[in-house]
């Protein structure tokens, strides 16, 4: 076991696999000079240029390679600098990576790890913050992971890079420099299993990335309240570990989202749904999801925590849901 | 240089495969018509010369992508008719399974990466595919069709400028009917075009009379060497002219009547066909060639036609591995 910052983890993850695997190979803008939050540090000197790709600015190309690559055996880590660039390359990603298995009757098998950071990060405004997760969960074809710890960021990066779907594993860019244990040899963690953060009757709390410790420090504040949450973290959402959710929300009967994407559509939205669907209203005293109001991320510090979701709103939002049943 | 025979066989074998690229789509037109075949269905007719003279220097183990309109590059390249047929028709037996279709032709088994129903969605998977092929140490290269519309789109300048910087073994080729659906290229392109774009992103081009298979022949064949030899991407701009509609269903009745009937004197089967009765060649005998082209298509044709549709179970199939929904009991 090591202690280190979830870049650190990612970094140690990805080397692992490409040491494994000669086919995994990385591309995306500044690779070999280590990537923007240095999770490829080193990348260059180990495996050559061939396997660590600096690329021009061109995210369609970046994202349609990775794809033809992929098509001819290689197992592509398609790095995207900064989740929001993505929206440069939604054909390769929609129209093609997405489709091109199922659209070709099977020959196909689009093996690639697209890494997209996300979310508010060093006031870096509307275009370099947003988290948009929740509209990938929506095409078919995909897999979304959402990690928030270092150790899940290695263990899922493990899995993503061995996974013959397309993965999407948005790196959570303010938990970068976050401390925390990760194993010598990462194994890799399943798709679709969610962490319990902590355990408690009174309500069950879900969520999953860069909002996570915010809800772990509500949670503690809570409890300094007289109010024990469940705290579920989500680490993938598609799949997404429905069970969990369901058997947490059937004994609390309580049910708060938070997530920072914006609340409106977001995926707390398909989480509410799903489990009124599957424990009916009976089941249910009281829901809630707790997100950015559906307004762009504005740049001044004090902009940008007014809307964002912190400790203090999810303790109002929690004492609120408390009062309603 | 090859001898007189060589080079009668080589015309031959390109006008063989033109007659089943011709027959092809106008078989399935004619099942287009008769309700056999459902959802929008783009023809080649007027352009098999360009795949046909391209694809005959292609190694089973090259890789094509190609566009909505890529009947042709698929049998060129050498995909089984009756997958392409059964496809077509959304049979089971299709290359896809019935999902595809004909905008999403693909044949693996022969290099044939698949159609695209994107205009410049190929651009960027055949140049990652280079790198792939590149990176698993494999000689193979990658020839990547689209049309002058794509030359509009982002992904034209982004992977060409991507080719020419890894020096990746690609063959672009550019099929310049001059026409990007119902508008005319001339109308929507500013500028000399396809060959100097690529030449301004270091990429060599080279333009050829797409009528003319015998000629595109001779440049592929010099072009492909090049590429395969390490040289990095070439572009083969190929001018052509679409005798039909976008669509089976456009008639395309813009366009001059006069300006169609010109065309249909320079298109590359006749042109061909005047050419080997030159070198001696029969009539009887070309007739032989169309008429096994005709015969083989309307087999097809047929076939598909009585072939199972798919289970609808299926549809539920290749999503996912991991997170696939499941089929509802019914």
């Amino acid at each position: 076991m090591t202690d280190v910052t979830l870049a650190e983890a990612a970094r140690l993850a990805a080397l692992q696999e490409m040491r494994r695997d000669p086919r995994v190979w990385v591309l995306g803008e500044d690779v070999a000079r280590g990537g923007l939050f240095g999770q490829y540090r080193g990348f260059l000197d180990e495996f050559g240029p061939s396997r660590v790709v600096s690329t021009p600015i061109s995210e369609s190309t970046i994202m349609g390679a990775g794809l033809g690559a992929a098509l001819v055996g290689t197992r592509p880590i398609i790095e995207m600098r900064i989740f929001d660039f993505v929206m440069c390359a939604m054909d390769e990603l929609v129209n093609q990576i997405a489709k091109i298995r199922y659209m070709f009757g099977g020959q196909a098998r689009p093996a690639v790890v697209v890494r997209m950071p996300h979310g508010i990060w060093r006031n870096s405004a509307a275009q370099h913050s947003q988290m948009l997760e929740g509209w990938f969960t929506h095409i078919p074809g995909l897999i979304v992971v959402t990690p928030s710890t270092p150790a899940d960021t290695a263990g899922l990066l493990v899995s993503a890079i061995r996974s013959d779907d397309p993965v999407l594993f948005f790196d959570p860019k303010n938990l970068f420099p976050l401390k925390g244990e990760v194993p010598d040899t990462i194994a890799p963690i399943p798709f679709g299993q969610a962490r319990r953060m902590r355990e408690g009757v009174d309500l069950t709390i879900v969520t999953w990335s860069a909002i996570t410790p915010a809800v772990a420090e509500a949670a503690e504040m809570l409890a300094g309240r007289g109010i024990s949450a469940d705290v579920l973290d989500l680490r993938t959402l598609w799949p997404w570990d429905e069970d969990a959710v369901a058997a947490s929300l059937s004994r609390t009967g309580r049910l708060l989202v938070v997530h920072e994407a914006v609340t409106t559509s977001g995926f707390g939205a398909e989480i509410l749904a799903r489990m009124l669907e599957r424990l009916g209203p009976g089941a249910i005293r009281a829901a809630a999801r707790l997100g950015q109001p559906r307004v762009p991320v504005p740049f001044a510090p004090p902009l940008e925590d007014a809307l964002k979701p912190d400790a203090d709103k999810v303790v109002a939002a929690a004492e609120r849901l408390m009062r309603q049943g | 240089m090859t001898s007189g025979g060589d080079n009668r066989a080589r015309l031959l074998a390109l006008y063989a495969t033109m007659w089943r690229i011709r027959a092809f789509e106008e078989t399935a037109l004619a099942a287009h018509r008769a309700g056999e075949i459902p959802g929008p269905l783009h023809v080649s007719i007027g352009q098999e010369g360009v795949a046909a003279g391209v694809c005959l220097n292609l190694r089973t183990d090259d890789r094509i992508t190609s566009n909505h309109r890529g009947h042709g590059h698929a049998l060129a390249k050498g995909a089984g008719v009756q997958g392409m047929m059964d496809e077509l028709l959304g049979r089971a037996g299709g290359h896809c399974r019935g999902k595809g279709g004909s905008m999403h032709i693909a044949d693996f088994s022969v290099g044939m990466l698949g159609a695209n129903g994107v205009v410049a969605g190929g651009i960027p998977i055949a140049v990652g595919a280079a790198q792939g092929l590149r990176l698993m140490g494999s000689s193979a290269i990658v020839c990547c069709f689209f049309g002058d519309g794509a030359i509009n789109r982002g992904p034209f300048l982004e992977g060409l400028n991507w080719a020419a910087l890894y020096r990746l073994p690609v063959l672009f080729v550019c099929e310049d009917n001059g026409v990007a659906a119902f508008t005319r290229a001339e109308a929507v392109t500013a500028g000399p075009g396809a060959a100097a774009r690529a030449e301004a992103l270091g990429v060599p081009a080279f333009g050829v009379d797409g009528n003319d298979a015998a000629a595109v022949d001779a440049l592929a064949a010099r072009l492909v060497a090049e590429v395969r030899g390490g040289a990095g991407p070439r572009l083969l701009h190929a001018t052509t002219f679409r005798l039909m509609g976008h669509t089976s269903t456009d008639p395309a009745a813009w366009r001059d009547a006069g300006e169609v009937a010109a065309a249909r004197t320079h298109e590359p089967i006749a042109r061909m066909r005047a050419r080997l009765l030159a070198e001696g060649l029969t009539s009887k005998a070309l007739d032989a060639v169309e008429g096994d082209a005709r015969a083989e298509m309307s087999q097809a044709r047929a076939a598909a036609l009585a072939a199972p549709w798919p289970d609808p179970a299926i549809a539920w199939e290749d999503v996912q591995d991991i997170g696939a929904v499941e089929e509802p009991a019914r």
